[in-house]
């Protein structure tokens, strides 16, 4: 019995995390964020991609790494602790999870040969499926589709897009068709790209085994979630440790503000609540590689309990840094924004704890 | 990540299973007042709480790497072992072995630093819950601050002579013993003056006042020592070592108060009673704002549980690093399921205030009980005030709080 990441699950998350560290620190992310800088941005992809974190969940057969999902977990934390400005729960968890599951033989092949060259790549639009919204919707006829969806996430690289309705039906259709309108959408947080597209009679291949089962879209939400989770909870550590770092540092009364009570409990509640959210994390991860029966009530929980604590961590984190923290000077508002679109991404936890309590019959 | 604990442990929760069935519907006949750990049904088959412990020890349940000549089975520590037996006993709803704080606190702390005669003396009759021990740490003027504790012991002609007071003393009115720490060494510093005492008592000069506590049960009481004189012998450690001693004890009770088992038994009656309490008509499991609250706490329930596997792992896995995980456990754990039994209530609404044995009351007052109950193991054990102090400055490095000069 072993709980808890292995060792190439933490060599594959450290050498991600020293990586962004590295190559990625704040200017840099202030850089791309703000300032739209495409090169650098470009030069951090075209570098993480040489560690393999786009083949994790791509089978060998394929020329993927074969890896389950507690390692893109692992990975996962690590991005959002060092807030990466890169595709990666859509792109490279969600579209080879939907393909796995969804997708006929033919149709697997081909598109998992063509994203481990890196030829092609997934932006996902879901929405549709768990919580559409009034101006939205998706309507898939013979092999076209009509409508617009919102929040399609991961869309930096994007070759593909990867939509559902709201059956839960999943279909491909290339950026080179005819037909879609791609428009920005502008979120609080600017490390990561979100666009609303309206597709008219546009082209799209339908993965031949969604239309008679939600196998590969309960999978690649489930999947989804954890990853975002695994995201919050890299920017909740991140966040604690600035501020345990900033409160033995800062001094008034002649005393480091982390010798104060009132700062070290807020620091304490942070860390009580977030040891329990590696655990479930793992577990969820867990779960769903080992395909148990609660899988999906983990994963539920997983996404609406981290997205929860996170939420907390961000605003006492800020707080610990006294008026600091609300400065953009510091930058520690990039990874409270992170956290803050991730609670909202693939179901706010009030829509996912429905499904967790539907799911166990409730 | 593997959490199959293999086929050896397969065989072994099956033969735990089976045993559960069989003793399913235990009776005590000497329904002693000491309270048990766990919730359990009452039924048919009628033995002694001793009788039980005996069977428990028998099977290697119980006292199972305590060597066989103080009592125990005798076996290998096994802590996965441990485990199935505490998971099968609360799923079956079986009586678990008894503990309390002879058990718990002072039979692994004679085992590491008592004397021979000391361990041949106590520890058999204790495991067999022949011998009650009640704790006598606090005093009314030593609660976090414990080390600044009063009660003195003064050697005199061979004996320790105890005068002073303890309060917060859970069964001392049941006990035969206490363990108990007391300053015997005035000139030394603060932590350098304690001596960790065994009193038996029905020492002449201690005089027992229950303390009411507010479910209205005598749950505590006040301990009174008035030249109370007991052998030179009843001394574990060194005269002026009774505070390591004492924290080789204070470890074992902060584990032992946050079961994650009984948390999700009591998750599962919640959901039971949800089903079951309707409000203008319809289920409160179907009313959105309730289920939406009861989920959140099932999510809390289900991280709180998963992390105590990943602390079950780092004893098995040495290298595996878990400190801060296995320190939040007291805080985490008294919170949570003082939320979750206080919720309970919120879902029964006016029904939910009955008490005693009023009309209409549901799951025996239960909830009502246990929402106070844990209040009080918020508070006792370490408050979770004392908890974060440890948290933040053991787990986390945060600097300590500057000190203010010391009175002796």
């Amino acid at each position: 019995m072993y709980f808890g990441l292995s060792e190439d699950q933490i060599f594959f998350q450290d050498n991600v995390k020293k990586f962004l560290e590295d190559n990625a620190p704040l200017d840099v992310i202030r850089k791309i964020a703000n300032e739209d800088d495409k090169t650098s941005k470009e030069d951090l992809h075209k570098g993480i991609i040489t560690l393999g974190i786009n083949n994790i969940l791509i089978p060998e057969d394929n020329g993927g790494l074969g890896l389950d999902l507690l390692f893109a977990t692992a990975v996962s934390q690590s991005l959002g602790e060092g807030i990466a400005t890169l595709p990666f729960s859509g792109s490279y968890v969600m579209a080879p999870i939907a393909i796995k599951y969804g997708a006929s033989e033919e149709q697997r092949n081909f598109y998992l040969n063509e994203m481990s060259n890196n030829n092609f790549n997934f932006s996902i639009g879901f929405s549709e499926f768990f919580g559409s919204r009034n101006e939205s919707e998706l309507s898939f006829l013979k092999n076209k589709v009509n409508g617009k969806t919102f929040f399609v996430m991961d869309f930096d690289y994007a070759t593909h897009i990867m939509v559902c309705d709201k059956d839960g039906q999943i279909g491909i259709v290339s950026l080179e068709s005819t037909g879609i309108e791609v428009v920005d959408l502008i979120t609080v947080d600017k490390t990561r790209v979100f666009k609303e597209i309206i597709f008219k009679n546009t082209e799209i291949d339908i993965l031949e085994n969604t239309s008679s089962s939600k196998e590969a879209i309960d999978n690649a939400i489930d999947a989804g979630r954890i990853v975002i989770a695994a995201d919050s909870l890299g920017a909740s550590k991140a966040m604690l440790d600035k501020a345990i770092e900033y409160s033995k540092e800062r001094k008034q009364f002649n005393r480091a503000i982390g010798s104060f009570q009132a700062v070290k409990h807020m620091c304490a509640e942070m860390a009580a609540e977030l040891e329990p959210c590696y655990s479930i994390l793992w577990h969820a991860a867990h779960s769903f590689d080992s395909k148990e029966k609660n899988k999906k009530i983990m994963a539920c929980h997983a996404k609406s309990h981290i997205s929860d604590i996170s939420k907390m961590v961000s605003k006492k984190a800020t707080e610990v840094h006294g008026g600091m923290g609300f400065t953009d000077l510091l930058g520690l508002h990039y990874w409270f924004k992170r956290i803050g679109v991730n609670r909202q991404m693939l179901g706010s936890p009030e829509i996912v704890r429905e499904e967790a309590a539907k799911s166990q019959g409730l | 990540m593997d959490l199959n604990f293999g086929k050896k442990y397969k065989d072994f929760t099956k033969e735990v299973k089976d045993f559960c069935k069989k003793y399913k519907g235990i009776h005590f006949i000497d329904s002693s007042k000491v309270p048990l750990s766990g919730s359990f049904k009452s039924g048919e088959i009628k033995m002694t709480r001793s009788d039980w412990q005996k069977i428990l020890i028998e099977k290697g349940y119980f006292a199972r790497s305590i060597p066989s000549e103080y009592g125990g089975y005798g076996g290998e520590s096994d802590i996965i072992k441990s485990r199935i037996i505490a998971e099968e006993f609360a799923k079956s709803k079986i009586p678990p072995p008894m503990g309390g704080q002879g058990i718990d606190m002072l039979v692994p702390t004679l085992l590491e630093l008592g004397t021979e005669e000391q361990k041949q003396k106590y520890i058999k009759p204790t495991l067999h819950g022949e011998i009650i021990w009640c704790q006598g740490y606090s005093e009314p003027n030593a609660g976090s601050d414990l080390a600044s504790l009063q009660t003195k012991g003064e050697l005199i002609d061979g004996n320790w002579v105890i005068n002073g007071q303890k309060i917060w003393t859970s069964t001392a009115q049941y006990s035969q013993m206490m363990f108990c720490l007391v300053r015997t060494e005035p000139d030394a510093s603060k932590h350098a003056g304690i001596s960790y005492l065994l009193i038996p008592m029905d020492t002449p000069g201690i005089e027992i006042r229950p303390l009411v506590d507010m479910t209205l049960n005598a749950g505590f009481n006040e301990v009174f020592f008035t030249d109370v004189t007991i052998p030179e012998k009843n001394i574990v450690g060194k005269r002026g070592e009774g505070w390591a001693v004492a924290n080789a004890t204070l470890s074992h009770e902060r584990g032992s108060l946050s079961d994650p088992n009984a948390m999700m038994n009591r998750l599962n009656s919640l959901i039971d009673r949800m089903k079951k309490e309707t409000i203008n008509g319809e289920k409160v499991i179907n009313n959105p704002v309730y289920r939406d609250k009861l989920m959140k706490i099932q999510g809390k329930v289900i991280a709180f549980q998963s992390n105590s596997l990943r602390v079950l792992s780092a004893k098995l896995n040495k290298n595996q690093d878990v400190k801060i995980a296995a320190m939040i456990q007291k805080l985490v754990g008294t919170e949570l399921r003082h939320e979750l039994e206080g919720f309970a209530i919120d879902i029964m609404g006016e029904l939910g205030t009955l008490y005693e044995n009023s009309p209409n009351i549901r799951d025996g007052g239960s909830w009502q009980i246990a929402y106070m109950y844990f209040l009080g193991l918020i508070i006792g054990g370490g408050t979770s005030q004392i908890q974060k102090n440890i948290i933040s400055e053991r787990g986390l490095g945060m600097p300590k709080e500057p000190k203010v000069q010391q009175g002796a």
